[in-house]
């Protein structure tokens, strides 16, 4: 067993003192819950949607169908996860500030592209982005940024022809 | 004469000076990412989706097939020469193939992966040629039963071989033919999860959801882990291998081009599959399985000749059958939608300049891979010392401008971002995501087969096991489960799929 998996292990059996209850794959219970969660929310959102009949299937036939299957796949999964023989295993940590940053500068990406032009988002796209890494530098993000830029510009507007609002709106 | 009539159709497109170009590009984009860690050709393919639009549709598809054999020959490279697969192809090329380099034999080593894989390349084209016209015309017989039949076929061999349980493979397959609901229902017309938001009226698009997963999620979990490069400082001097090598490197290619030319066809198989089973294969029947994973040549040659011919051969179902094999043929399905080009078996006889073009193409770009793989391993390797820290917000860059493209709208940006999340959430959980994008691609013709069907038997579910082709088909479904169930096979399947 390696240094992780033992973290894995350690951190199940922990979650069995403390809770009473024999969840020794977290994995995939989260799991499992996760296509249960996904099946109700379209049962939900398609219970309006006539059924019809077998031979003659309206809108709502099919998506209920497989919200049955789905819901019924992720109880078995979370079944699976607390008998007495699953796998010992915790939930993986998340890297929250990595995923913020880089969903982030994309979201920022979309929202100034319109108001500021290619050129701007670009750059901030680059520089937010880069802040993600644990070996960030300004001047290297900068020199990234500016050498992508010029590069995106050549090829996907002038190369390509691809239409993009190169400049903020305010000086068109 | 049939089959030669064709390939000459399919050479003269080939070498029409714009599709050599694009196959060119294509085997040069290939390489270029194969050899890159962190960018594959899902990615790849997803982020020039938009931009082949502007192309002839021939040019468009001879490069994106490209890209995608090209990535067989960069991930070589790496994993030789660095002990880095660029590629989960070339994950088993490090085990022999590293060892080889430490040897000072990195030269040989790399000639071995590409001989083995223009060989199958060539073979593979062949097999793709000659097998084509058979199985587009079995494709011709089949009614919406059968499609059905071969679809969930398809779906559950590709869950079979995704990593993880098997029962969390199927979830993620449901899970994706109930986003691929999304939109406008084609029968009846009614609007389905769609909550009023115009762009989704059309459907989910499945670049935003392949580039928030496989683009963007990926690097967030490759920021995670700062892997240190072990460069060998070496000189890459002796290309040639030895009568010795050649001996032991020749049955090892045929059994791996053999190989990866029939589990390519599969569903759900492809490149990955292929190499490893040929490494477990030429580990099982070497004359000295003693030396496996201390730089035998053979654990070089047989997976590099399979990989190759599995990533070509995997274009049969999806070019017959209109059945993509894997994640990569889905996207390839993406290519063909943009250009009006309905994927399955009328391909050959509509656009038989497209379907024999794409083909020749291949052979032509396996060509132009070995010329520029050999004499430029040097430039290659120079890659790897791009630093990540600048590297992934390149990639960042063109997916998001290739995600804007499709529309020219920023709410597929949105999407992209908010499936970077997803596919996050996915991979912390371990659950595979391959499956999700084929059952996103596949929902729509499986639910449309499967109404069809069920009109013509005036709703009777028992139609799909009295039709003979259909039963045999669903038959091979239930073997696969079964299969799956039996503990020996599946702490086989574990060990073989563990990446």
């Amino acid at each position: 067993m390696n240094a992780e998996q033992v973290t894995k292990c350690e951190g199940a059996k922990g979650m069995i003192a403390m809770t009473g209850f024999r969840i020794r794959n977290q994995r995939a219970l989260v799991s499992g819950a996760l296509f249960v969660a996904f099946a109700v929310f379209f049962y939900v959102a398609g219970r309006d949607y006539p059924m019809g009949t077998a031979a003659k299937m309206g809108p709502g036939y099919f998506p209920r169908l497989l919200t049955f299957i789905l819901g019924g796949i992720g109880l078995a999964v979370m079944a699976g996860a607390v008998t007495p023989k699953a796998e010992l295993r915790a939930l993986a940590k998340w890297d929250f500030k990595g995923l913020l940053w880089i969903t982030g500068s994309v979201m920022l990406f979309a929202f100034l592209l319109y108001p500021l032009g290619f050129v701007v988002s670009l750059l901030v796209l680059v520089l937010v982005s880069s802040k993600a890494s644990h070996e960030f530098t300004w001047k290297g993000a900068l020199a990234n940024a500016a050498v992508l830029t010029l590069l995106c510009v050549a090829v996907f507007v002038y190369g390509l022809g691809l239409q993009f609002p190169l400049w903020p709106t305010l000086f068109n | 004469m049939d089959f030669l009539h064709n390939l000459s159709i399919g050479f003269s497109t080939a070498f029409q000076l714009t599709n050599l170009l694009y196959a060119f590009l294509g085997c040069l984009l290939g390489t270029l990412i194969g050899v890159l860690p962190g960018l594959g050709p899902l990615a790849t393919i997803a982020m020039l989706l938009p931009i082949t639009y502007a192309l002839p549709p021939e040019a468009a598809l001879i490069m994106l097939a490209g890209i995608y054999y090209g990535a067989q020959y960069g991930g070589s490279t790496t994993a030789i020469v660095v002990n880095l697969p660029g590629e989960s192809s070339s994950v088993v090329t490090t085990i022999d193939g590293y060892q080889m380099a430490k040897q000072g034999r990195a030269g040989v080593a790399l000639s071995t992966a590409a001989i083995g894989s223009f060989f199958a390349g060539c073979v593979a084209t062949l097999a793709l040629a000659a097998l084509a016209g058979p199985l587009a015309a079995t494709a011709l017989l089949f009614g919406p039963k059968e499609f059905f039949a071969l679809m969930i076929l398809g779906l559950v061999v590709a869950s079979v071989l995704s990593s993880g349980p098997f029962i969390e493979g199927i979830g993620m397959v449901v899970l994706g033919m109930l986003l691929s609901l999304v939109g406008t229902d084609i029968s009846t017309g009614t609007q389905r999860f769609a909550f009023g938001i115009p762009q989704l009226f059309d459907g989910l698009d499945f670049v935003p959801l392949a580039m928030g997963i496989f683009g963007f999620a990926e690097i967030v979990k490759n920021l995670e882990q700062d892997d240190k490069l072990s460069l060998v400082t070496q000189k890459i001097a002796n290309l040639f291998p030895t009568r010795e090598d050649f001996r032991r490197m020749i049955p090892a290619i045929l059994r791996g081009t053999a190989l990866g030319t029939i589990l390519g066809v599969l569903p759900g198989g492809g490149a990955v599959l292929s190499s490893f089973a040929s490494y477990t294969l030429e580990k099982k029947l070497s004359k000295y399985p003693e030396q496996f994973g201390k730089g035998a040549i053979e654990g070089v040659a047989g997976p590099e000749s399979a990989n190759n011919a599995g990533a070509q051969t995997s274009f049969i179902p999806l070019l017959t059958l209109g059945v993509p094999s894997n994640v990569v043929m889905a996207l390839m399905v993406g290519a063909m939608n943009i250009h009006n080009i309905q994927p399955g078996p009328q391909v050959m006889t509509k656009n038989p300049s497209l379907f024999w073009g794409l083909i020749a193409s291949m052979w032509v770009g396996n060509l132009m891979l070995v010329i520029l793989n050999l004499p430029l391993v040097g430039l290659w390797v120079k890659l790897l010392t791009i630093p990540y820290r600048y590297l992934f917000p390149a990639i960042m860059v063109f997916c998001s401008i290739g995600v804007f493209s499709i529309n020219g709208g920023t709410f597929e940006v949105y999407e992209a971002a908010l499936f970077c999340v997803l596919g996050y959430l996915l991979m912390k959980l371990e659950l595979p995501a391959a499956p999700l994008l084929l059952g996103l691609v596949l929902g729509p013709a499986i639910e449309e087969n499967f109404r069809r069907a069920m009109v013509l038997s005036r709703g009777d579910v028992t139609a799909f096991v009295t039709s003979p082709l259909s039963a045999s088909l669903l038959a091979a479904v239930a073997v696969a489960v079964i299969l799956i169930a039996l503990p020996n096979i599946r702490s086989g399947r574990a060990e073989a799929l563990k990446e």
